[in-house]
């Protein structure tokens, strides 16, 4: 007895066993390939044919156990790469990914070339190109190659200069250090004032909206339309104040910042175009009322029918419809 | 305090019309002198000429009210009747309901007047119509 429940025991124990084992092993003909940077595995196994055609529950099974099963094995191929534990003794335990491989596309747009700098524009203008330039120059104090610029130039060091002639036609009181010290002083700083507004003028070109055709096309939205008038009233010489408005052009007086600020009518402005105004309001909510109100032709309709019905059944009994015919009619 | 622009304007009328329907530009046209609708505060005030003028020379936080108020505009820019609006509606009023007596307390309250409490209807009246209610 004692025997054939150890023996039951131990078989369930292997049986959950083998379970366990099954759960984690998978077969698979063609081996699957891991991209572990990017947790990306890919399995060129065909899949079963029952998974492709159709839709059921039975295709809803079996690509819900493919994708089980890879799982499963892009996950026991994570357990295998070197891991640490964070944090310390009690932290959790972290996994080095590999660099990734795959080739993921871009995720925004690619920046746009900027705009050439006045210079630049110039150059190109006048035809100018560059010229290489060598990296070392020959000094001739030195008697050896020295850089072009920075550290140990080729003109000696400019702070170290102990002579500085006076030039022909300078003011003999002047003075000369000084004068140096100050032109590059400004030299540097009309450099740093160009670079800046090439800077500004790269930001704003980008920023800066397409402008819409200012002709009339076949086919333009009410809305662009309306934009495009109020560019053309603007673009007078007194930028649209004296500029007659279309005929059913809204009387609205430009808003010198742009529309943010909200403009009203004047309290105690002209009363009686502002009554005209208001009646011509109404003059148009008016004229889109509809005329036929459903209701009453419904109702009209119905007396009708009753009349003629009433007239139908006026040889028989008169003399009783006529009392109730009038109390009914009363409460009309 | 301010006029109304149009989408508020077209708001007040639309309510108004509710009630009194084309008979708005009697109001707005009046023989007797030169009225106008104005904004204090989110409230629409109805007010003569003379009296705008006058209250145009208060400060606008000691101002209470110019006139006589016909709504408010809500957050949401919905425009509420309120009820001292009635002694302009009233004359102009196209559907007009008559309450008994007996009911008259009752309707005050803020219940619905039932079939047996009504004295009188104007003929016609649609569902859902806006009208003017009268005790007998």
């Amino acid at each position: 007895m004692a025997a054939v429940r150890v023996e039951a025991m131990l078989a369930a124990a292997e049986e959950q066993e083998a379970e366990k084992r099954r759960s984690i092993t998978v077969e698979k003909e063609l081996e699957l390939e891991y991209d572990l940077g990017n947790l990306l595995a890919t399995d060129r196994n065909p899949p079963p044919a029952a998974a492709l055609r159709g839709a059921g529950p039975r295709r809803e099974a079996l690509l819900q156990a493919l994708a089980r099963d890879n799982t499963q094995l892009l996950v026991s191929q994570l357990w295998e790469l070197p891991a640490e534990r964070a944090g310390g003794a009690g932290g959790p335990l972290v996994a080095q990914l590999p660099e990734p491989t795959f080739p993921l596309p871009r995720e925004k747009p690619p920046p746009k070339p900027r705009p050439p700098t006045r210079w630049e524009q110039f150059a190109r203008l006048k035809g100018i190109r560059r010229k290489k330039k060598t990296s070392l120059v020959w000094d001739e104090q030195a008697k050896e190659w020295r850089r072009r610029w920075g550290y140990r130039r080729a003109g000696g060091d400019p702070s170290r200069a102990w002579l500085a002639e006076v030039p022909a036609g300078a003011d003999p009181e002047e003075d000369q250090f000084a004068r140096l010290r100050r032109e590059k002083r400004e030299r540097v700083a009309r450099n740093e004032l160009n670079r800046l507004r090439n800077l500004a003028r790269a930001h704003r070109a980008g920023s800066a909206v397409p402008a819409a055709p200012l002709h009339p096309t076949g086919h333009q939205d009410r809305d662009e339309l309306r934009r495009v008038a109020r560019v053309a009233r603007v673009s007078t010489a007194s930028l649209g104040r004296f500029q007659p408005r279309l005929p059913k052009e809204p009387a609205e007086p430009p808003s010198r910042s742009g529309g943010k600020k909200r403009r009203f009518e004047p309290l105690l402005g002209n009363l009686a175009a502002e009554r005209s105004r208001q009646l011509e309001l109404l003059r148009d909510m008016g004229s889109k009322k509809p005329v036929l109100d459903i209701t009453r032709a419904v109702n009209k309709q119905l007396r009708q029918e009753e009349a003629e019905a009433a007239a139908a059944n006026k040889g028989k009994k008169q003399s009783k419809r006529g009392k109730r015919g009038r109390r009914q009619q009363r409460p009309g | 305090m301010r006029p109304l622009t149009e989408a508020e304007t077209r708001a007040v009328f639309e309510k108004l019309g509710k009630y009194i329907g084309e008979n708005i530009q009697l109001l707005v046209d009046r023989p007797d002198g030169t009225y106008c609708f104005r904004l204090h505060r989110d409230r629409v005030y109805y007010l003569s000429e003379k009296l705008l003028k006058l209250a145009a020379s208060v400060p606008r936080d000691s101002l209470v009210a110019p006139g006589t108020c016909f709504g408010k505009f809500t957050k949401s820019q919905k425009f509420r009747l309120s009820v001292t609006a009635l002694d302009f509606l009233a004359p102009y009023a196209k559907y007009k309901v008559w309450v008994k007596p007996g009911s008259e307390q009752s309707f005050l309250y803020g219940n619905h007047v039932l079939k047996s409490g009504l004295g009188r209807i104007t003929e016609n009246t649609a569902q859902y119509q806006g009208v003017v209610v009268y005790s007998m």
